[in-house]
């Protein structure tokens, strides 16, 4: 008890740090643009990482459907939150118009004398709360039929679910509420990066938590021995459906986070691609471990967005050669880096494990208390 | 004639056209260590995972407490493949998923042991409090069941002290040693609070001094936790020195029952084990 209570505390006091840090770079000028790019987009993938290894790491269930829970996520928050004044402009290709309205909040954030930032910021909550639930709903009504499925058939199941759903939005029958296969915009979004680091958070701290109680250890369970599990009593039904229902909770509000990085939202980027993106990081950071998906979220980012972009463009460190590095170079040296890392490091990053300030300090002393012997 | 714990009535098994139990009738009273057994292959670890609804029997019932708590009859296209008889004595269907089963108060152990290999041997044991628990997931995960946790904390370790594997509490379940994984299951079982232990070959692999140290054991949780046992084994010495009363099953059928001296001197026992020379028949 008492030591992971050292290590609560120090992670916490990291993230605490991590946040002044963050506060102090986005304020000072003439820093790389692209920090706070990677910041921003880093803590929302590592967001939609953790939940995607609370139910592929600690529950056993291998679902591929994070995208399309993402896509729920992202286009509830978009079509709830998008001001009503700009909704003509937004809805122009679509003959009936916009369907939905948001006057009921804008009435009540007037009603209440709110000033327009935190209505702004109350807005912005409530869709993402209403994405993350709207994703939930559709997980557990197509887990339904789906959790029956093992491995592999589970796998391709959820991926087609996820694809059904994006061509399903895409359809110009649905125009009035997703604006068919044309852009949403306008919606509220995020300057700093500290408003998603603050969601992430929050978000990740709660599925750790989640993951250290007695569910936390029914998941684990069922992951080791579903017939062992189910002979001491943990339902297997409730329990998985519960895990996917909450994993993709948190897909979709990490999906309402994506839209607001985006600016604006369509269905195409979220293919099974973006699944495979987010697979790729919980197998990086190793499958069962949070901090690993989080630091593994940062680096793929950083290292796809800022540290290999000048593959693309004929310039990294030193070389300068456009005739070898030009457009879509980056992928070819990104896809070595993911070959090595899967053939050398085949447990991630950080295997099972999480980051732990005790066992760090534990491997010093144990070395010392060898020298000692030896010595 | 003291109160039973578990009656099976009439039970048949079949998996299609085999017939794993065959119209298999018997009962535990409580307070009594009860030992099944037969030769590989009998059906014994079937009856298990027939109480504890891991299958669906054919026909029959299972009876726990006087209470029927499954109850199936022969249905759909086994109705033209069904061997035994007495298919209209159980006009109710009644399933249970195995988890229910065990939260009536029936816990079991496996025959190849199956731990929770990720976990360390406190973690294994503090798992199968989860089906005790009455928060939900919201307060668990918020931790306003601090109370209930530090509860279920305390009686692993009591159990865990119990048992003597308080020393090894930290350490990975796959790494201990063989017969201290028996004990762990024995632990993880009795973490359900149940009133029927049901082992499966709980001294497979054991030698005999171990198979000595896990009689005694075995008599002694039952008087300590006031359990009623069913045991499946093949060690005879374990199962004559513990048995109050033993049941034999050959191709899924009752072929002997009463107590230990009596099913020893049995023909058909005999013959079941040893088999029957050429020149008996």
């Amino acid at each position: 008890m008492k030591k992971s209570r050292k290590d609560m505390v120090f992670n916490l006091s990291l993230v605490a740090l991590i946040f002044i840090a963050v506060i102090i770079v986005e304020n000072i000028p003439g820093v790389n643009p692209m920090l706070s790019t990677v910041l921003k987009k880093g803590s929302i993938y590592a967001l939609v990482a953790v939940s995607m290894n609370l139910l592929n790491g600690f529950t056993g269930l291998f679902s591929l459907g994070q995208a399309g829970f993402m896509l729920l996520g992202a286009y509830t928050y978009a079509v709830i939150t998008i001001p009503d004044s700009a909704r003509e402009k937004v809805y122009m290709y679509v003959k009936e118009g916009s369907a939905v309205s948001r006057s009921w909040f804008d009435n009540i954030a007037n009603g209440l004398h709110l000033p327009e930032g935190v209505s702004n910021i109350a807005i912005m909550i409530i869709g993402m709360l209403a994405g993350g639930l709207i994703a939930a709903f559709f997980s557990w009504l197509i887990g339904l039929p789906v959790l029956k499925l093992k491995s592999d058939y589970l796998a391709i199941a959820t991926l087609g679910f996820a694809e059904i759903i994006r061509a399903i939005f895409q359809w110009d029958k649905l125009g009035p509420v997703t604006n068919g296969s044309n852009v949403l915009r306008n919606f509220p979004t995020f300057k700093t990066a500290v408003f998603p680091l603050t969601v992430s958070a929050i978000c990740i701290l709660f599925i750790v938590l989640l993951i250290n109680s007695t569910y936390g250890r029914a998941f684990k369970a069922i992951r080791d021995d579903e017939i062992a599990a189910e002979a001491m009593g943990i339902n297997l039904a409730h329990h998985k459906r519960l895990a996917f229902v909450i994993s993709s909770f948190f897909a979709g509000i990490g999906g309402a986070l994506l839209a607001m990085f985006q600016n604006t939202l369509q269905a195409t980027p979220f293919k099974s691609a973006m699944t495979y993106e987010i697979l790729l990081i919980v197998v990086i950071g190793g499958i069962g471990s949070v901090s690993g998906s989080i630091i593994a979220s940062f680096l793929y980012i950083s290292a796809s967005e800022w540290w290999l972009r000048g593959l693309d463009s004929g310039k990294f460190l030193f070389i300068e050669s456009p005739a070898v590095l030009r457009g879509g170079f980056r992928m070819v040296v990104f896809s070595v880096i993911i070959m090595i890392i899967v053939l050398f490091f085949r447990k991630g990053i950080m295997g099972e494990r999480e980051l732990s300030v005790t066992r760090f300090l534990n491997f010093f002393r144990k070395k010392d208390g060898k020298n000692e012997e030896n010595s | 004639m003291s109160e039973n714990v578990l009656r099976l009535e009439n039970i048949t098994m079949q998996f299609g056209g085999v017939v794993a139990i065959n119209d298999l009738s018997l009962e535990v009273n409580k307070g009594e260590i009860v030992s099944l057994i037969g030769p590989n292959g009998a059906g014994k670890t079937t009856v298990f995972n027939v109480i504890t609804g891991v299958y669906e029997a054919t026909n029959g019932a299972v009876y726990y407490e006087d209470k029927m708590i499954l109850s199936n009859h022969p249905q759909g296209k086994m109705k033209k493949m069904y061997a035994g008889t007495n298919a209209d004595k159980f006009p109710d269907v009644i399933v249970k998923t195995p988890d229910r089963i065990t939260s009536l108060g029936i816990a079991r152990t496996f025959q190849n042991i199956r731990l929770f290999k990720s976990m360390t041997v406190f973690e294994n044991v503090l798992t199968a409090k989860h089906m005790l628990k009455t928060s939900n997931v919201f307060s668990t995960a918020l931790r306003l069941n601090y109370k209930e946790e530090e509860n279920a904390r305390n009686e692993t370790m009591q159990l865990l002290e119990r048992l003597g594997l308080d020393d090894v509490k930290e350490e990975l379940a796959t790494s201990l040693p063989y017969g201290k994984q028996r004990y762990l299951e024995i632990a993880r079982a009795l973490a359900t609070k149940p009133k029927l232990l049901l082992l499966d070959e709980p001294a497979a692999g054991m030698n005999p001094q171990e198979t000595m140290a896990l009689t005694s054991f075995i008599k002694s949780i039952r008087d300590e936790f006031d359990l009623t046992v069913f045991i499946i084994e093949h060690h005879m010495n374990l199962v004559m020195d513990i048995s109050d009363r033993i049941y034999v099953i050959d191709f899924g059928k009752l072929i002997s029952h009463g107590v230990p001296e009596e099913v020893q001197n049995d023909e058909a026992v005999i013959k079941a084990y040893l088999g029957v020379s050429e020149e008996d028949e």
